[in-house]
């Protein structure tokens, strides 16, 4: 036992006693502890286990910067794994376990992997495993790999609120400097939010003796006042993560153990960084033994927790900060004994904790070794927005330099570590006037790590990084920064090289001779501290990731019992009935062939194009021929993209010379949409043109089948159906119970078709009327999945499914406008390519297999006979329940010249003989079409 | 997140916004021989620019294109006018 609680001093509640277990040891903590503290003040030395060689770790810093300490807590049963011990307040009746030790950090089975260290050193996976094949050693590597395991429970409620916020001003850390700088901008009148990730502001300022003249805590406490009566908004508990584009900073809020935490976007218009700076360690031989802390930290835990983490401690301090720090701990009443380390290598004892210190050959006894190796401002964020780093040789740290927004930096993130030089930079900033960084006081005897030195000395803690890992990397070419990082996995650990980076960079430009500044730094990403992913999304997930499109009739259709499926972004219905899937689509299919289906189709795309130059610009927009087209008739037709590729098919509609409705795929009308004004208002008048997206306001009926026309004459429309006066591919508008009703003679089966189309509100009426009537002719509702079936007999296509990126207009068939059209169109030039001329093209082909034979797999690759080469694959598959047989549509080299040609089907290593035909299966002749 | 100005809308997240071209390029007229170098130029040559840079965007919410003046390095949005008043 070598930690101690104080009788006094700290945040902590003494009123307030809490209970943990750890490893399954009972013990007690007060409100106001985190986890670490409250181990530490059990004398807990051993509080997890390294990554690689199972090493036994303590808690090295008191906050973000503590690789070590990391658990799976349960509590009110829930369990989280990856908590860090050092930043998560403790709460009563906590069950903490090490991670990545078992039974106990304390006694690891795995605690024998370090005997074996000198061959587990850097990229040993890459040199050992290597032969003779890396995935025979896999599952056993993963399976040791990681740190806690992820609970198999499901919390439900665990869902991040997601705040969208702005402020004039965003001051993050409450330090002196912060506080000082929030004050001054709120009472200046700007919005002004402050935030801080611990419980509550204050930070560096409670290991001063006075602030202007004012006891630390009282002058916290009349800041905080002062900045939230001028209207300042305080966040504690507050992370600020990560800086993005125009000054947004991620900021996610705390609410306790189990509860999710809360994300800001926050969008600033000025930042003021005040983030303080983190205690650097001495690499020196054992320097990973328990017990071994940051000196800083062992002063926040006295001010903070009132935890002596120690009761002999030597300190090996190499700058002026230090003498602050060894007061607190003098105050508390530890005893102190100083290490100069530039009188000599230091090295640490002990196996299970401390046990010594030796410098020269002088052995000293000491239960805790407490470094500092100078301070590193935190400058994570500075990064993240995009500001520069300057060198500073005097206090052997980057500091920040010129930043490319309105960042501010002050205090000790700017390098400034005398309380009242940093005030003063806290109230410049605060008042939005540039800081200019003064003289300082500080001074410290640079020592980093030396390259060659006996001993193993620890760079990176969590992740087993030794300074001979540095120089093996340095010798196999890994110069580089950023592949030290990745070859070493040094500061990949979790707290992402808080503690590691500065070393490791100063290791690597002592083994090349370089200085530091030229060796340069690997880059700094957001997240700052860990963050549950779950932050990210919130309920932006499952059904409210991209919500559906909803249909008017989908109470009715939810009535007669439909199986809702999403098809494109839409929610239809896929077919209708409880019971076998394939056999009830299989009796729509047949019922739509022998009788008549009806099928909602609202989800087409109704999109109105209007005015004088209406049908010039459809003419140009589309691979087809508009201009032709006259009131009253459809036309079906394709648009490219400019590179002749197959956008969009659909159906245009003349209602008059200068008005038109682009009828296109269910699933693309918003893109359309966009195709369609970047033309329109880019390359066109767009005075002289109008569009205008009408889908949702149109609900269509559509009705299909030799006896379609009977159900449409049911309704009592006027409106002559004969075929005669009524042709295929024209188009009626009458009314219908005293609406607008359009109907349209087009087809998407093969069959006599009518769409009709009323205003969504009157989308329920018609329905019933149409499926009454269809009813009484032996019909009824068939879902999507009857329609797709019936629509691959006759050989119609689904853009995006029977077509892929490269597919063009003549590969389907239909080359007449490439060759006849003489105005320009979107894409022509790109259909008169080398490439679009090639004949070993993809076309769109029928494959028939051999009498008896089952289904092809869609996807199927179609190859020679006995061969292995692709030339092409099946795009749609299906045992056609009207036709009695299977029937496939298939993209196929040169495919249209290929009729007749036996090849085969290959599919998981299976081959199956087909032949290739045309792509219709169903009255190739039309005489059903047009009846 | 980057926030852009609609010039008809105000500032946006960049979400609602898409991309649709860099400003100035001109088509073709495809009714007249054009080799197939220049198509592809027009197809697939970007300037693609370090620095200051002239877009044509989309806000899609409101359907209306404008031309956007940017940095594509500091990420700084440098001003927003409507296509048919800046005249490219």
């Amino acid at each position: 036992m070598t930690g101690r609680r104080l009788a006094s001093g700290g945040l902590i509640d003494r009123k307030a006693p809490l209970r943990l277990r750890f490893d399954g040891r009972p013990y007690g903590g007060f409100a106001g502890d985190t986890i670490a503290s409250a181990l530490l003040a059990n004398g807990v030395r051993i509080v997890g286990r390294s990554f690689k060689y199972h090493r036994p770790r303590g808690v090295w810093g008191a906050w973000v910067d503590d690789p070590n300490a990391m658990m799976t807590v349960r509590l009110n049963g829930r369990e989280m794994p990856n908590v860090p011990a050092a930043t998560t307040p403790l709460e009563d009746g906590m069950d903490v376990r090490a991670v990545n030790a078992w039974p106990s950090a304390k006694y690891d089975v795995k605690g024998g992997l370090d005997l074996f260290h000198r061959w587990l050193g850097a990229g040993f996976y890459y040199k050992t495993f290597i032969w003779p094949d890396w995935h025979l050693f896999e599952p056993a590597i993963r399976k040791m790999a990681g740190l806690g395991h992820v609970s198999d429970a499901v919390y439900d409620d665990y869902v991040s609120d997601q705040v969208n916020a702005a402020c004039d001003v965003l001051v993050i850390g409450g330090g002196p400097a912060g506080l000082i700088a929030a004050r001054t901008a709120a009472e200046r009148g700007e919005a002004v939010t402050l935030v801080d990730d611990h419980p509550d502001v204050g930070g560096s300022a409670l290991q001063e003796v006075a602030i202007a003249g004012a006891d630390p805590a009282k002058w916290v406490t009349a800041q905080k006042a002062a900045f939230v009566a001028a209207g300042g908004q305080v966040l504690v508990g507050t992370t600020a993560y990560g800086v993005y584009d125009h000054q947004l900073v991620g900021l996610i809020q705390q609410f306790g153990f189990g509860a999710a935490p809360r994300r800001w976007r926050m969008r600033a218009r000025r930042i003021v960084l005040a983030t303080g700076a983190l205690d650097r360690p001495v690499t020196c031989a054992n320097n990973d033994v328990p017990g071994v802390m940051s000196l800083q930290g062992a002063a926040d835990f006295v001010t903070r927790y009132g935890v002596l983490v120690g009761q002999r401690m030597a300190v090996v301090a190499n700058n002026a900060a230090a003498e602050r720090a060894v007061a607190v701990l003098d105050g508390a009443g530890g005893r102190i004994r100083r290490v100069d380390p530039a009188k000599g290598a230091v090295t640490v004892h002990g196996r299970r904790g401390v046990a010594g210190i030796s410098q020269k050959g002088t052995r000293r006894y000491a239960d805790t070794v407490l470094m500092s190796g100078g301070l590193t401002p935190l400058v994570h964020l500075w990064r993240h927005a995009g500001g520069k780093l300057d060198w500073c040789p005097d206090r052997q740290a980057y500091l920040p330099g010129k930043s490319p927004v309105d960042m501010v930096a002050v205090g000790a993130a700017n390098g400034t570590f005398d309380l009242e030089q940093a005030l003063e930079e806290g109230q410049t900033a605060g008042a939005g006037r540039s800081v200019t960084r003064g003289p300082t006081d500080y001074h410290l005897t640079p020592l980093w790590p030396k390259p060659g030195s006996a001993g193993r000395q620890w760079i990176d803690f969590q992740h087993d990084v030794t300074l001979k890992d540095v120089e093996m990397a340095a010798r196999e070419n890994y110069v580089s920064v950023e592949h030290l990082k990745r070859y070493t996995t040094l500061g990949m650990a979790a707290d992402q090289g808080k503690t590691a980076n500065m070393a490791g960079l100063a290791a690597m430009a002592s083994v090349q001779g370089v200085s530091i500044p030229e060796v340069g730094t690997t880059t700094f990403r957001p997240p700052f501290v860990p963050i549950p992913i779950e932050a990210f999304h919130g309920q932006h997930a499952k059904t409210q990731w991209a919500p559906v499109k909803r249909l008017p009739l989908e109470d009715l259709h939810r009535a007669a019992d439909a199986a809702l499926c999403e098809y494109g972004g839409w929610l239809r219905p896929g077919w209708y009935g409880q019971g076998d899937q394939t056999a009830l689509i299989a009796q729509e299919a047949v019922m739509a062939r022998t009788h008549v289906g009806v099928f909602d189709g609202s989800s087409l795309g109704k999109i109105a194009v209007m005015g004088p130059d209406a049908k010039a610009f459809l003419n140009f927009v589309y691979y087809n021929t508009i201009t032709t087209l006259k009131p009253g008739h459809l036309r079906y037709g394709f648009m490219l993209t400019e590179g002749g590729v197959v956008y969009d098919d659909g159906v245009v509609a003349c209602l008059s010379p200068e008005s038109y409705i682009v009828s296109c795929s269910s699933s693309h009308t918003d893109g359309v949409l966009r195709h369609l004004e970047a033309w329109r208002q880019d390359g066109n008048d767009p005075d002289r043109i109008f569009v205008h997206d009408t889908t949702q306001a149109w609900a269509t009926v559509t009705v299909t089948g030799p006896k379609a026309r009977e159900v449409v004459a049911a309704l009592g429309v006027a409106c002559d159906l004969d075929k005669a006066a009524f042709a295929h591919m024209t188009l009626r508008e009458t009314t219908w119970q005293g609406d607008a009703l359009r109907i349209a003679r087009v087809s998407f089966t093969g069959d006599v078709s009518f769409e009709i189309s009323v205003t969504a509100s009157k989308a329920a009426a018609l329905w019933e009327a149409v499926i009454a009537a269809a009813r009484d002719h032996g019909g009824g509702a068939i879902g999507l999945e009857a329609v797709s079936i019936l629509r691959a007999e006759k050989g119609y296509i689904m853009v995006g499914k029977d077509t892929d990126g490269e597919t063009m207009p003549h590969d389907l068939g239909f080359w007449a406008p490439r060759q006849k059209k003489t105005t320009a169109f979107v894409g022509d030039r790109s259909l008169r390519s080398e490439n679009a001329n090639r004949t070993s093209r993809k076309m769109l082909v029928g494959l028939r297999v051999q009498d008896g034979a089952a289904a092809l797999a869609t996807g199927a690759h179609v190859v020679l006979p006995g061969g292995e080469v692709s030339l092409g694959y099946v795009t749609f598959s299906y045992d056609s329940p009207t036709l009695g047989h299977p029937i496939a549509l298939a993209l196929v080299d040169n495919g249209a010249n290929r009729h007749g040609e036996g090849v085969e089907a290959w599919h998981m290593g299976s081959r199956q003989s087909v032949t290739i035909c045309a792509p219709c299966f169903y009255d190739a002749e039309g005489e059903k079409l047009h009846a | 997140m980057q926030v852009f100005t609609c010039p008809f809308c105000g500032p946006r997240n960049e979400t609602e916004f898409h991309f649709v071209a860099e400003a100035g390029k001109v088509r073709p007229d495809t009714t007249q021989p054009i080799s197939d170098a220049e198509w592809a130029t027009y197809l697939h040559t970007q300037r693609n620019e370090k620095g200051p840079v002239r877009e044509v965007w989309m806000h899609t919410t409101c359907a209306e294109l404008f031309v956007m003046q940017r940095d594509s390095v500091t990420m700084a949005v440098l001003g927003t006018q409507a296509l048919r008043k800046d005249g490219s």
